[in-house]
C-alpha cells in the first residue's frame, strides 16, 4: 500500500510527472469515491442533518441533555453575557426569548434573547435508518426478490449463452456466420424500442406482476454469446475430438469440457449479468406493478414520493442496495480483468 | 482383433482433394507407420481412419465390416493426439478414467484399469496431478494411458513425439515399441520423421500430396525404392540423386552417362530402344566407393565439406553433388581430388517419371 502511494516513475528522485501522475490520480479518487463516500455519510445523518445548511460532511447533529423533570432538551453554548461559555439546555422559546435551564441545577430559570447563543453539535450515527428499513418496510422481501431474479437470471443466462456460445464456435453448419451476425446486430437495437412489443409478449403470457416476467425476456443477451463464443474459439479442437473418441455424448461434452475450460469468461458474464440485473429499473418497473413484487431499485423509487422524500431511508437504502455488487466486485476483480482481457472485449 | 483395409478411400474440401484414391491393407497386431512430408495427407488419412473427418468416396473397413458411417466413438479406437489433447481441469486419474466413464463402466473396473494402465507407464504417483503440472514426456505417458485403459482395437498416434526433446524422443520410441510387443495391438503411427518410421514400423506407408507412394517393410523400403520420391525420402543421409542419360545397353543392362563423366555399367535392365532416355541414378551414400587421386574423366572431384562424426565421416562434393559415407575416420582435407567408384549391384535407376527401373537379380 505504501509502495503504491509513493510510487514513482523513475527509482530515484520525485520528477514534477510523479506530482502530476499523482495529483491527477488523487482527483480521480475524488471524483469516483467522493460522491460514494458522501452517500454513506449522508446515510448515517438523522433527517434534520440532511436538512441542516450548510450541510456537513460527517453526521452530526444538535446535542441534548436530560434536565431533571423535563426530559431531554437541546444544549446550547451562550456566547455573551453572564453565562459567556456555558452550556445551557432551551426550555422553550418565546418569541426572541428562550427560556434556559443550567443542567446541572434544573431549579434555576435563565431568560436569554435567542441571539448571542449556538446550538451544541454532536457526532451521532443515525443508524435508525438502517433498523427502520428493515422494521418500517418490506426490505427483505425487496431483497429477496432482487436477489431471487440476480440469481435465478444469471444463473440461466450463463446456461443458454454458453449452449448457444458452443454451437456458434465449435460446430461447422452452413449460415453459422450469419446466425451470429444477426444476433450480434441486435445489439444496435435500443431496448426502448422493444419495451412495448415485450411486454405486450409477456402480458400475453401472463407474466406481468411475476418476477418469472423480469427473468426470462433478458436471459439471451447478444454481448454474452459474443463474449463466450470468442472465448471458446481459443479452447482446441483436438480437446473435443479426443472426448469424442471417449464416447463422450456432446452434452457431455458441452458439460465436462467446454464449460469448465470456459471458467473465467464464464466469470465475466456472471459478473456483468449480476449487475444488469441488479441495477435494472426499467424493465421491472414496467413488468411488476405490485409493491410485493418490486425489486430494490423500485423499492427505492417509491421512497421518492411527489411531495416528499423520505431522504435518509432513500439513502440508506441505496447503500444497502450497492453492498452486494460492491462486494462481488471486490472479490472477483481479478476474474473480471483476466476475463475481459482474455476474451478480447469490453 | 484389428484389421484395417482402406478401399479407394478419397477425401476432398469442396474443390480440392486431398486424399486420392488411397487403398491397403494393415494386418491385425502390426506397427504400421504413415510417413510423409508436412501436407500430405497422412494426418487427413488418420483421422478418416478414426471418423473424425468423413471420407468423400471409397470405404474404411475394420475387421470387415464398413465404417463410413459408424461415429468416431463406436468404431473401437484410441487416438493420441500431437498436442496431446489431456484435460487440462481434471487431474491425470480422470483424465484416465473419463473415456470408461462415459460407457458406464463400474467403478471398480475403472480403478482397475487405471491403475493398471498407470503402472505400465509408470504413472502411479501422479495420478492426483493435473497435467499442466507434469513433464512433456509424462504427460504424452498419459495420453497414451488414456488410450490404453479403453483396450481398443486399433491404437492411432498422430506425431505423439514432435513436441518432445530429442533425447526424451528417442527414449519414448523404444517405449512405444515396447508397448506394442506388449499389447499386441494394431497400432498406426502418423509421423514425418523417417528415422522414427525406420525405428518402429513393421510396415510403413510413404505418402506425398494424398497419394501412396510405397508401400512396405522398412529394409525393402530402403532396398527398393519404388520411385525416386521414396528413395530421396527414406535414409539418411538421403540417397544421392544424379540425372543421367542412358548412353547403350550391354547384355540387357543399362551402361550410364553423368554428363562429363565416363560411362559405366549398371544392373538396371533395359533394351536398346532405351538408349538416349534421361534417367535419375540413385546411389546411398555407404555403397559409393572413394579415393584419394586425380579424376580425369572417371567419376569424381573435389571435396566441398566433410562432417566427421567419429565412427563414420561423411563427405560432400559439390560436382557431382554427392555425399559419401565412409566407415570410421578420414585423412581427406577439403579441396582434395577424390575418385569415385559406384558398384553397379548398389546403383538404383529411375526412368523420366521417377519410377523405378527392374535390376536384375544376378551380379
Amino acid at each position: 500500500m505504501a509502495d503504491m502511494l509513493t510510487a514513482k516513475r523513475g527509482h530515484h528522485r520525485w520528477d514534477w510527472t510523479d506530482w502530476a501522475a499523482h495529483l491527477y490520480l488523487l482527483l480521480g479518487v475524488l471524483v469516483m469515491f467522493g460522491p460514494v463516500a458522501w452517500l454513506g455519510l449522508s446515510s448515517l445523518k438523522s433527517e434534520t442533518g440532511l436538512n441542516a445548511f450548510p450541510p456537513t460532511l460527517l453526521p452530526y447533529e444538535a446535542a441534548t441533555a436530560p434536565v431533571e423533570g423535563r426530559g431531554n432538551l437541546r444544549l446550547y453554548t451562550i456566547d455573551s453575557g453572564d453565562f459567556a461559555g456555558q452550556q445551557l439546555a432551551e426550555i422553550r422559546r418565546v418569541g426572541i426569548q428562550a427560556q434556559m435551564v443550567d443542567p446541572k441545577r434544573p431549579e434555576v430559570i435563565i431568560r436569554l434573547p435567542v441571539e448571542g447563543r449556538t446550538p451544541v453539535m454532536r457526532m451521532r450515527l443515525a443508524t435508525e435508518n438502517y433498523t427502520a428499513l428493515f422494521s418500517r418496510f418490506d426490505f427483505f422481501r425487496y431483497f429477496w426478490n432482487s436477489s431471487f431474479i440476480t440469481i435465478v437470471a444469471t444463473v440461466l443466462t450463463l446456461l443458454v449463452n454458453s449452449m448457444s456460445a458452443f454451437v456458434l464456435s465449435k460446430y461447422r453448419f452452413t449460415g453459422r456466420e450469419s446466425v451470429f451476425l444477426v444476433m450480434l446486430a441486435t445489439l444496435m437495437i435500443p431496448p426502448t424500442i422493444v419495451l412495448v412489443p415485450n411486454y405486450l409478449i409477456a402480458a400475453q403470457l401472463g407474466l406481468t406482476n411475476s418476477l418469472w416476467g423480469v427473468i426470462w425476456p433478458g436471459v439471451a443477451t447478444p454481448t454474452g454469446v459474443f463474449l463466450l463464443r470468442q472465448y471458446m474459439l481459443t479452447l482446441p479442437d483436438e480437446l473435443l475430438e479426443a472426448a469424442r473418441m471417449d464416447n463422450a455424448s456432446e452434452w457431455r461434452i458441452y458439460w465436462r469440457i467446454v464449460l469448465p475450460l470456459s471458467a473465467p469468461a464464464l466469470a465475466v458474464l456472471a459478473i456483468f449479468s449480476v449487475m444488469w440485473r441488479w441495477n435494472d429499473f426499467l424493465w421491472p418497473m414496467v413488468v411488476l406493478a405490485r409493491s410485493e413484487v418490486f425489486t430494490l431499485p423500485l423499492a427505492l423509487n417509491s421512497f421518492q414520493g411527489e411531495l416528499t422524500t423520505q431522504w435518509n431511508f432513500l439513502l440508506a437504502m441505496t447503500v444497502v442496495t450497492l453492498l452486494p455488487v460492491t462486494i462481488i466486485f471486490a472479490f472477483l476483480q481479478k476474474y473480471i480483468t483476466q476475463g475481459i482481457a482474455s476474451a478480447g472485449v469490453k | 482383433m484389428g484389421a484395417l483395409s482402406l478401399r479407394n478411400v478419397r477425401k476432398s474440401f469442396g474443390p480440392t482433394t486431398v486424399i486420392h484414391d488411397v487403398s491397403f491393407d494393415i494386418k491385425d497386431g502390426g506397427f504400421t507407420v504413415f510417413v510423409g512430408p508436412s501436407g500430405c495427407g497422412k494426418s487427413t488419412l488418420l483421422r478418416m481412419i478414426c471418423g473424425l473427418e468423413s471420407v468423400s468416396a471409397g470405404d474404411v473397413v475394420i475387421d470387415g465390416a464398413v465404417v463410413n458411417d459408424i461415429p468416431a466413438a463406436r468404431r473401437g479406437l484410441a487416438m493420441v493426439f500431437q498436442s496431446y489433447a489431456l484435460y487440462p481441469h481434471m487431474t491425470v486419474y480422470e483424465n484416465m478414467a473419463f473415456g470408461l466413464e462415459n460407457i458406464a463402466t463400474p467403478q471398480a473396473e475403472i480403478e482397475r484399469r487405471v491403475g493398471e494402465a498407470a503402472r505400465m507407464l509408470k504413472l502411479d504417483t501422479y495420478l492426483q496431478r493435473k497435467p499442466t503440472a507434469l513433464s512433456g514426456g509424462q504427460r504424452q505417458r498419459v495420453a497414451i494411458g488414456r488410450a490404453i485403459v479403453r483396450e481398443p482395437k486399433i491404437f492411432l498416434f498422430d506425431e505423439p513425439l514432435s513436441n518432445l526433446d530429442a533425447e526424451l524422443r528417442v527414449g519414448m520410441r523404444a517405449e512405444l515399441t515396447a508397448l506394442h510387443r506388449r499389447l499386441a495391438t494394431t497400432m498406426i503411427y502418423v509421423t514425418h520423421d523417417q528415422v522414427e518410421a525406420m525405428t518402429m514400423a513393421d510396415t510403413i506407408v510413404v505418402l506425398r500430396a494424398g497419394r501412396v507412394e510405397q508401400v512396405g517393410a522398412p529394409l525393402d523400403l530402403y532396398n527398393n525404392p519404388a520411385n525416386v520420391f521414396v528413395a530421396g525420402f527414406i535414409g539418411s543421409p538421403r540417397m544421392n540423386l544424379l540425372p543421367a542419360t542412358i548412353s547403350g545397353v550391354a547384355d540387357g543392362m543399362a551402361l550410364i552417362e553423368i554428363p562429363g563423366f565416363a560411362p559405366f555399367a549398371t544392373n538396371a535392365c533395359a533394351s536398346a530402344s532405351r538408349v538416349g532416355e534421361n534417367v535419375t541414378i540413385g546411389i546411398r551414400p555407404e555403397h559409393v566407393l572413394i579415393e584419394h587421386g586425380e579424376a580425369a574423366w572417371t567419376l569424381g572431384g573435389a571435396v566441398c565439406g566433410i562432417e566427421q562424426l567419429g565412427g563414420l565421416s561423411y563427405v560432400r562434393l559439390e560436382s557431382p553433388d554427392m555425399t559419401v559415407q565412409i566407415a570410421g575416420q578420414t585423412g581427406l582435407h577439403l579441396s582434395d581430388t577424390v575418385r569415385l567408384t559406384l558398384p553397379p549391384r548398389a546403383i538404383h535407376l529411375f526412368d523420366h517419371d521417377g519410377a523405378a527401373m527392374p535390376r536384375s537379380a544376378a551380379p
